[in-house]
């Protein structure tokens, strides 16, 4: 099988602080592959130079053969994304939201309304399509996110935290669609989460990375066994310790150090 | 065409959308045209300049929409903070493709407020007077377009929303006052004139009067190419710092 997603030596630095440090890991075409991580070890900035918004200090990246910083607009047609904090326009409506992904990612007109529909009444939101987003709760904005993020039917589907914050009913319909989409249509899959027992369920292989490091890879089976655990779990507990760590700074923060780090301030 | 077409289209929505920001940005050009209008249009008689209100308004049309367009930028700044900026990054679509959309979109919404200005100086009197009127239209489109594209190159290059309005403030004024939107530039001292020229907004002052009222300063086709290169200038210069953005 051909690797979809290669990643060689992979280095983002904010000034000092190195994010990801020289990580390497391919994803087969058709994988399921959960990355794993606690807070702040690297794995949301990973997402980002993968999906192109971020440039890597040090590295490779290809996506479907292109190379993500030579090649940005071909390896942005290989993928979807569904991104961990909002990213929804507040002033259009539900379906507009929905409608503009579509058009972006060049969906046939009659495929789009379609699909528009059905995921839509899959999140339970086709009810709400005409209200504004800003009207929406929190969990009804993941819900929306979500579905958007599946409505092009993209080579690779990246998903940061696809699930957070939502009930279980939704997590297990969200997750039974994925499932579909990536055995009916070979849709590479590659998600981050903090429910250990959702990556253990639904992936066929599972990366783990703290401190900007790959730390353990294989199967959830394999790292059972190396671990000597019953549960996955046990073995993320086993190998990244007890020790809570601190929150990850978002982009504004970052960028503030940026400015920091370069005017010296 | 339809991936620009959308992000266009979203743009015109959130407009109509947002009363408070029609309101708002009418406000200012209508207190400049009323206060200034009639507060010198007696002095501008005796001096021979004609009425001044017939003078003013092409300026004060002008003033609507170099500041909706420069503001324009703004949203790139909201969409970041929001996080709707990454899902346009990510999307396959050339980041020319996005700046296209978002000038024509920001381009469009401040045309329609100078067509508004436009409205309000006829009802206190502004009458057109020559043939070439639909030549303002292009005029006004132009200078939307120029602003608009230098509105998204400074919106590109900052994160945060409160530097923003600082430069903006800091470059709207000048912009303004130096334009001759104001006051005849004929007859004036050299060096100012000179400062003038290198004021793109005097151009589209200047192409306005000209369709609107007669008697160009610069003349048509002077203002016609200074706003058109310009206008590319910026569009480049704001593509490619666009395309240098990072989440």
């Amino acid at each position: 099988m051909n690797n979809i997603i290669e990643v060689k030596n992979l280095t983002k630095k904010f000034g000092d602080f190195v994010a990801v440090n020289n990580i390497s890991f391919d994803v087969k075409e058709g994988e399921i592959f959960a990355f794993l991580g606690p807070n702040g070890a690297g794995k949301t900035t990973t997402i980002k130079m993968l999906t192109t918004i971020l440039h890597p200090t040090k590295g490779q990246i290809k996506l479907n053969g292109f190379d993500v910083v030579k090649e940005p607009t071909k390896a942005r047609q290989s993928f979807g994304i569904v991104f961990q904090d909002y990213s929804l326009d507040d002033e259009l409506t539900a379906f507009e939201n929905m409608e503009f992904h579509g058009v972006l990612y060049q969906v046939p007109k009659e495929i789009r309304r379609s699909r528009i529909e059905y995921l839509l009444k899959l999140v339970e939101l086709w009810q709400r399509r005409k209200d504004l987003v800003k009207n929406f709760s929190g969990g009804m904005k993941r819900r929306l996110e979500t579905a958007r993020g599946l409505l092009h039917h993209p080579k690779i589907l990246f998903l940061d935290e696809p699930t957070l914050g939502l009930d279980p009913q939704t997590r297990n319909l969200i997750w039974s669609y994925i499932k579909n989409l990536n055995k009916e249509e070979r849709i590479t899959v590659f998600f981050t989460t903090h429910y250990m027992e959702e990556a253990e369920k639904i992936a066929d292989r599972v990366a783990i990375i703290d401190y900007g490091k790959i730390i353990a890879q294989g199967t959830p089976v394999e790292l059972k066994e190396k671990t000597k655990t019953q549960s996955l779990e046990e073995a993320f507990i086993k190998l990244t310790g007890h020790q809570i760590r601190e929150e990850e700074a978002n982009s504004v923060d970052r960028m503030r150090m940026r400015r920091r780090v370069r005017f010296g301030r | 065409m339809m991936k620009i077409y959308i992000i266009w289209l979203r743009q015109i929505k959130r407009y109509f959308r947002s009363r408070s920001r029609l309101i708002g940005s009418i406000a200012q050009p209508l207190l400049f045209l009323l206060a200034l209008g009639f507060g010198f249009g007696p002095i501008f008689q005796k001096a021979g300049g004609g009425n001044y209100i017939q003078f003013l308004a092409p300026g004060i049309i002008g003033m609507a929409i170099l500041t909706t367009s420069l503001f324009s930028g703004a949203e790139i700044i909201w969409d970041r903070q929001f996080g709707f900026l990454k899902e346009m990054l990510v999307a396959p679509i050339s980041r020319l493709e996005i700046m296209i959309g978002r000038t024509l979109g920001g381009a469009t919404v401040a045309v329609l407020q100078g067509m508004i200005v436009f409205l309000i100086s006829f009802l206190v009197g502004f009458r057109p007077q020559a043939t070439f009127w639909p030549l303002a239209l292009i005029f006004m489109f132009l200078v939307a377009i120029l602003f608009c594209a230098l509105g998204t190159t400074i919106a590109s290059l900052l994160t945060d929303i409160q530097g923003f309005q600082l430069i903006m403030n800091f470059l709207v004024m000048p912009l303004f006052f130096l334009s001759g939107a104001l006051f005849p530039l004929q007859g004036l001292p050299q060096i100012f004139i000179k400062i003038a020229s290198l004021d793109p907004l005097s151009y589209g002052v200047d192409g306005l009067r000209a369709s609107l009222i007669g008697g160009a300063h610069f003349g048509f086709l002077a203002d016609f190419a200074v706003l058109g290169i310009v206008a590319s200038l910026f569009l480049v210069l704001g593509s490619y710092f666009f395309s240098k953005m990072e989440i």
